[in-house]
C-alpha cells in the first residue's frame, strides 16, 4: 500500500514539473527572450539566487541530522580501553570536517552567487597564484600531517597485542549464519583445529583436535561473555565465507578469514548491567521502546503477539556480506564482573565432556 | 548519407572517404563521434536500469518485507505475494553497484566524451585506430547484454556484492547468486576489461600522436589531460582485475585453489587447500580503488573545462590542476589497501596505507579550492551545464572529506562496512561522477546532437537532484555513525537500529523523487535529438578546437585543414581583446604574450 501511495505521489510530483516547465516556456515566450538554449541575464540571477537558497539548504540538513541523529553512538559511551582514544580522533577529525566543509561550501555558493552573469560584464583574467596555491596546498599538509600522526599512534595501539597482560584468549567463530565463541579454559591455550576435523555426528562443531591436550578444558558457547577490565584477545576463524566481527560498543572489528586465524583484542571496561543505567542508554532505550510500542498496534490489531519490549545488549555483528541472512547474524555479548563471569563459565560444558560417543 | 561528403571540400590525408551504409554509419561505425554516441546511449540504458534497481532496494530498506505492487511486477518470482526474497536484495544491491561503476560511470562516462572530445579537442581527424575504437564498443555492448541476461538466471543474479569477493562468490552452496549468475558476471566483466583496455590504448595513442599543429601538452585542454591520464591508470590496474577474474573463474570451475581454503559447508568439507580470499581482495582493490578516479578524473576534467568556459575565466592553475590530477594518478595506484584494513592483512601494512591515502587529500584540495577561485570575480553564466559543475564541486567536497576518517585505519575499524561508507562513496564518486557526466551531456549535446537540450528542463532536472542527492546521502552519515551495517536485507532483526527506521523512510522518498526526476532528463535528452532547437555553431562562446567544426557532423571533423593552435585553452576575458573569448585558433597578436602558465 505504502509503495502504491509512493507511486501516487510521484506521479502528481511529475505532473506539478510539468506544469512548471510549461509556464517557464510561456513566460518566456511572452517576454520574447533568447530561447537558444544559452542561459540569460534572467537564468543567471534566478540561479544565482537559488545558489544561496541551496547553500541554506546545505546548512539546513546538516543542522537537521546533528539535532535529529546525533547522539552518534559511536562517538560516545564507548565500552572499551581503546575506545576513548579512537572516540577522540573522531571528534577532531569531524570539528575539521565541519569546518571545512561550512567555509568552502559557503565559499562556492556564494561565488556563484555573487558573480553571476550580466551582458556586458568582463570577468578578471586570473589564471594563476603562486603564492595562494601555495597557501592552499601546506595548510592541507599540515592538517593530515597532525591526522596522520595522531591516527596511526592509535591505530597502533590498538592493533599491538600486549601477551605479558596475559590476556583471556576467546576464539570468534564464524559460520552461515551464525557465532560460536570457544573459550581457551583453564589452560588458557586454545586447541588445535581444522574444519577437516568437524564431525557434526559427534557434536565436533568447530573441528578441535580431539587428540590435542589443549582441547580438551576448550568450551564452545553461543553467548559471549566478558570479564570487566581484562584484556581480551580474540581470534577469528570462518568455515566458509567471509564474516566481519563487528563489535561498535566495543569500536571492535576485524574480518574472519577461512583458511586464516585473524586477531584483535581489547579491554571491556563497563559491564552490561553499568551501561544499562548511564542516561543516555536509558533515555535510548526509552526511546525506541516507544516507537516498538507504536509498531506493535497495528500488530495487536491483526491478533499477533507485540514486539518485544527491547533492554539493551552489547551485539556482534557480523558485518561483512555473507549470504542470505546476512542481515540476522548476532550474538550476544555480556560484559559482567569477574565474579558472574566465573559462575557463568563454570556452568558451560568442556569440550571432552560435550562429545557424543 | 555521404551528401556532406561532395559538399565539403576535404583535403587530402582523409581521402579514405567511402560510402557508407546505415550499417556502417549507425551500428559498426568506426567514426568516434558516432561511437560516442553509441557509448552514451548504452550507459543511459544501464543507468536506468542501475537506479531502477536502487528505487527498488530503498523501498525494501523503508519498509521491509512489506508487499509492494512494483515487487511483484518487476521481480516475478523472486517476490512472493510482492514480498522481495531476501536473496534478491542482495543482487539488486550487487547488480547496482556494478553497473553504477562499470557500465555507467567508466564506459558511459569515460567512453563517450574520451571518444566525442579527444579528436576534437587536439584536432584529430578521428582515434588512431577507429577499428579498434569500433571493437572497444562492440565488446562493451556485448558485456553489458551479458551482465543483463544475468539477471533472468534460474537461481539468481551474482549477489556476493560488486567486490564479489570469495569464497562468497566461488562456491554455489554458499549462495544461489554465486552459480550461473556469477559465472556469467565474471564472463561479462572480462570482456568489459577487454573493451576497456582496447578503448584506453587508442586514447593514449591518440592524444600522444596526433595533436593538431601547436597542440603542445601545456595548451590541452584540461578534459585531456584528464581522460590521458585515466586511460593510463585503466591500463596500469585493469588486467589486474582480469587476472583476478581468470583465477576466480579457475577456482571455481577447475578446482583450484587460488583463494580458497579450508572450508566447510552444507555438511561436507571441501578440497580447497592454501588459497587466501586476501589475496583476492589485494588484486579486486588494486583495480578497484585506481576504478573511482577512473570514474572520477574524467568528470574533474569536464567540470574544469565547463567552469572556465561558463565563469568567462581561465581556468585557475591550470599548471597546478595537471600537477594535482597526476599525483592524484600516482597515488590512486598504492592505496588500495584502505579498503581492507580489517581484511587480516599485518597492521602495519594497514599504517603505510592509511599514510598514502591521507596524501590524496592534498591534491584533491588544491583541486577544489582552484575550481572555487575560477568561480571569483567570473561573470557566471549559470547553463545546466554549470549548474551541474558546481554542484559536483560541492558533492565532492561533502563526500571527499569524510574520506578522512575513512582512511585513517584507526576510524575505518569502526565506520567500515556502514552507511557512512556508502554515503561517502556515493557523494565523492557515485553523484559527483554523474554531475560531472550531466554537465558533459548538456555541455556538448549540441556538439554531438546539433540541437540544444532545453535549459529550463535542465534547470529542474539540477535543482531537483542536487536537493534529492543530498536528502539521500547526508543523513546516510549519521546512520552510519550509529552503526548500521550496509547490505542487510531488513533491520528489524536488531532494535537497536529501531530509531533508524525513521531515517531510513526520509532517505528511501527522496531517493525515489530523485530517481522520478531523472525521467525529466531522459525526456529532455530523447525527445531533444530530434525536435530540440537547432544549434550554432558555438553556442557557449568557448575557446577549444571542438567548436570550429561544422554542427553538420562529417568524417574527419573539419572540411578543410585541420586548424593550427596558437595559444592555450584558457583565453577567456583575456585583456587587450574585443570580444571575452579567444579561441585557440587565433593567433598571438603582435606583442600578445601568451601566458607563462
Amino acid at each position: 500500500m505504502t509503495a502504491l501511495l509512493t507511486i501516487i505521489v510521484l506521479v502528481f510530483i511529475l505532473i506539478a514539473i510539468w506544469q512548471m516547465v510549461k509556464i517557464f516556456d510561456l513566460a518566456q515566450a511572452k517576454g520574447g527572450s533568447d530561447t537558444s538554449g544559452v542561459a540569460t541575464d534572467k537564468d543567471n540571477t534566478m540561479n544565482g539566487y537559488l545558489m544561496m537558497g541551496f547553500l541554506g539548504f546545505i546548512y539546513a540538513i546538516t543542522i537537521v541530522s546533528l539535532v535529529k541523529w546525533g547522539d552518534l553512538p559511536l562517538m560516545s559511551n564507548s565500552a572499551s580501553e581503546h575506545g576513548p582514544t579512537v572516540d577522540n580522533l573522531m571528534v577532531i577529525s569531524m570539528v575539521i570536517i565541519f569546518f571545512v566543509q561550512t567555509v568552502t561550501q559557503f565559499l562556492l555558493h556564494y561565488f556563484a552567487f555573487k558573480y553571476k552573469g550580466e551582458k556586458g560584464k568582463k570577468a578578471l583574467f586570473f589564471a594563476d597564484n603562486n603564492k595562494l596555491e601555495a597557501i592552499w596546498t601546506i595548510i592541507p599538509v599540515i592538517v593530515l600531517a597532525g591526522l596522520i600522526i595522531y591516527g596511526l599512534n592509535t591505530w597502533i595501539n590498538i592493533m599491538g597485542v600486549d601477551e605479558s597482560d596475559d590476556p583471556l584468549v576467546v576464539e570468534l567463530y564464524a559460520q552461515q549464519f551464525n557465532w560460536k565463541a570457544r573459550y581457551a579454559g583453564a589452560d588458557n591455550t586454545l586447541g588445535k583445529a581444522n574444519v577437516r576435523l568437524i564431525d557434526i555426528d559427534r557434536a565436533n562443531i568447530l573441528g578441535l583436535d580431539e587428540a590435542d591436550p589443549n582441547a580438551q578444558d576448550d568450551i564452545i558457547t553461543t553467548e559471549l561473555h566478558l570479564p570487566v577490565g581484562k584484556p581480551v584477545l580474540f581470534k577469528m576463524r570462518s568455515q566458509d565465507v567471509l564474516h566481519s566481527a563487528y563489535m561498535p560498543h566495543f569500536r571492535a572489528q576485524m574480518n574472519c578469514v577461512p583458511g586464516m586465524i585473524t586477531q584483535f583484542g581489547f579491554t571491556p571496561t563497563v559491564t552490561t548491567a553499568d551501561m544499562r543505567l548511564t542516561p543516555e542508554m536509558q533515555e535510548k532505550v526509552t526511546r525506541i521502546n516507544k516507537i516498538r510500542v507504536e509498531n506493535s498496534k497495528p500488530l495487536v490489531a491483526k491478533g499477533e503477539e507485540p514486539l518485544e519490549r527491547y533492554e539493551f545488549d552489547y551485539l556482534l555483528l557480523c558485518n561483512k556480506i555473507c549470504g542470505k541472512s546476512h542481515y540476522n547474524m548476532q550474538m550476544k555479548i555480556v560484559v559482567e564482573t569477574q565474579e558472574e563471569y566465573d559462575a557463568w563459565i563454570k556452568e558451560q560444558k568442556e569440550f571432552k565432556n560435550s562429545l557424543i560417543n | 548519407m555521404s551528401a556532406h561528403a561532395d559538399t565539403h571540400g576535404h583535403d587530402d590525408d582523409h581521402g579514405h572517404h567511402h560510402k557508407e551504409t546505415f550499417v556502417t554509419k549507425y551500428i559498426f561505425s568506426q567514426d568516434h563521434k558516432m561511437i560516442a554516441k553509441q557509448y552514451l546511449v548504452t550507459g543511459t540504458i544501464m543507468g536506468v536500469i542501475g537506479v531502477l534497481m536502487s528505487m527498488m532496494f530503498r523501498m525494501q530498506i523503508a519498509w521491509p518485507e512489506e508487499p509492494n505492487v512494483l515487487f511483484e511486477a518487476l521481480l516475478g518470482k523472486w517476490a512472493p505475494d510482492g514480498v522481495m526474497d531476501a536473496d534478491i536484495y542482495l543482487a539488486l544491491v550487487t547488480i547496482h553497484g556494478t553497473i553504477m561503476v562499470f557500465f555507467v560511470l567508466t564506459a558511459g562516462l569515460s567512453g563517450t566524451f574520451s571518444n566525442l572530445l579527444i579528436p576534437l579537442q587536439i584536432g584529430a581527424r578521428d582515434m588512431a585506430s577507429g577499428f579498434l575504437n569500433m571493437v572497444s564498443y562492440w565488446l562493451f555492448f556485448l558485456s553489458s547484454v551479458i551482465m543483463i541476461i544475468s539477471l533472468f538466471v534460474e537461481a539468481g543474479p551474482a549477489a556476493a556484492g560488486w567486490t564479489i569477493y570469495p569464497p562468497l562468490s566461488a562456491l554455489p552452496m554458499a549462495q544461489g547468486g554465486s552459480g550461473m549468475g556469477m559465472t556469467l558476471w565474471l564472463v561479462s566483466m572480462a570482456i568489459f576489461i577487454a573493451s576497456s583496455l582496447l578503448g584506453s590504448l587508442n586514447y593514449v595513442v591518440t592524444v600522444i600522436n596526433l595533436r593538431t599543429k601547436g597542440m603542445s601538452m601545456t595548451r590541452l585542454p584540461l578534459t585531456i589531460w584528464a581522460f590521458f591520464v585515466t586511460a593510463i591508470i585503466g591500463i596500469i590496474s585493469f588486467p589486474v582485475l582480469l587476472s583476478a577474474a581468470l583465477l576466480l573463474i579457475m577456482d571455481r570451475s577447475f578446482g583450484t585453489s587460488f583463494f580458497l581454503s579450508d572450508i566447510f559447508i552444507q555438511g561436507e568439507v571441501l578440497h580447497y587447500q592454501g588459497g587466501s580470499p586476501v589475496l583476492f581482495e589485494h588484486l579486486f582493490w588494486f583495480l578497484g580503488h585506481p576504478e573511482v578516479y577512473i570514474v572520477i578524473l574524467p568528470a574533474m576534467g569536464l567540470v574544469s573545462e565547463i567552469m572556465a568556459s561558463n565563469s568567462r575565466k581561465p581556468i585557475f592553475g591550470y599548471r597546478a590542476m595537471i600537477a594535482s590530477i597526476l599525483a592524484i594518478a600516482f597515488l590512486s595506484t598504492i592505496v588500495w589497501g584502505h579498503h581492507m584494513f580489517i581484511s587480516g592483512m599485518n597492521p602495519f601494512l594497514g599504517s603505510v596505507f592509511t599514510f598514502t591515502t591521507l596524501l590524496i587529500a592534498i591534491p584533491s584540495a588544491v583541486k577544489a579550492f582552484n575550481w572555487i577561485t575560477t568561480l571569483w570575480k567570473g561573470n557566471l553564466q549559470m547553463n545546466p551545464a554549470m549548474l551541474f559543475s558546481i554542484g559536483f564541486v560541492s558533492t565532492f567536497i561533502t563526500g571527499g572529506l569524510t574520506g578522512i576518517i575513512l582512511g585513517d585505519s584507526a576510524l575505518d575499524i569502526n565506520v567500515h562496512d556502514t552507511y557512512f561508507v556508502v554515503a561517502h562513496f556515493h557523494l565523492v564518486m557515485g553523484i559527483s561522477a554523474l554531475y560531472g557526466m550531466f554537465a558533459g551531456i548538456y555541455h556538448w549535446f549540441p556538439k554531438m546532437f546539433g540541437r540544444m537540450l532545453n535549459k529550463n528542463l535542465g534547470y529542474i532536472h539540477f535543482w531537483l537532484t542536487a536537493v534529492c542527492a543530498y536528502g539521500v546521502f547526508f543523513p546516510m552519515h549519521f546512520i552510519g555513525m550509529a552503526g548500521l551495517p550496509r547490505r542487510y536485507y531488513t533491520n528489524s532483526n536488531f532494535p537497536l537500529f529501531d530509531d533508524l527506521a525513521n531515517v531510513n523512510v526520509i532517505i528511501t522518498i527522496f531517493a525515489l523523487i530523485g530517481g522520478v526526476v531523472q525521467i525529466v532528463y531522459l525526456y529532455n535528452f530523447f525527445i531533444s535529438i530530434f525536435y530540440g532547437k537547432k544549434a550554432v555553431q558555438n553556442p557557449w562562446r568557448s575557446t577549444t578546437l571542438e567548436w570550429t567544426t561544422p554542427v553538420e557532423h562529417i568524417h574527419g571533423n573539419w572540411p578543410g585543414e585541420i586548424p593550427h593552435v596558437h595559444r592555450w585553452a584558457y583565453d577567456y576575458s583575456k585583456p587587450g581583446h574585443d570580444v571575452d573569448f579567444v579561441p585557440q585558433t587565433v593567433p598571438l597578436k603582435d606583442g600578445e604574450e601568451e601566458l607563462q602558465h
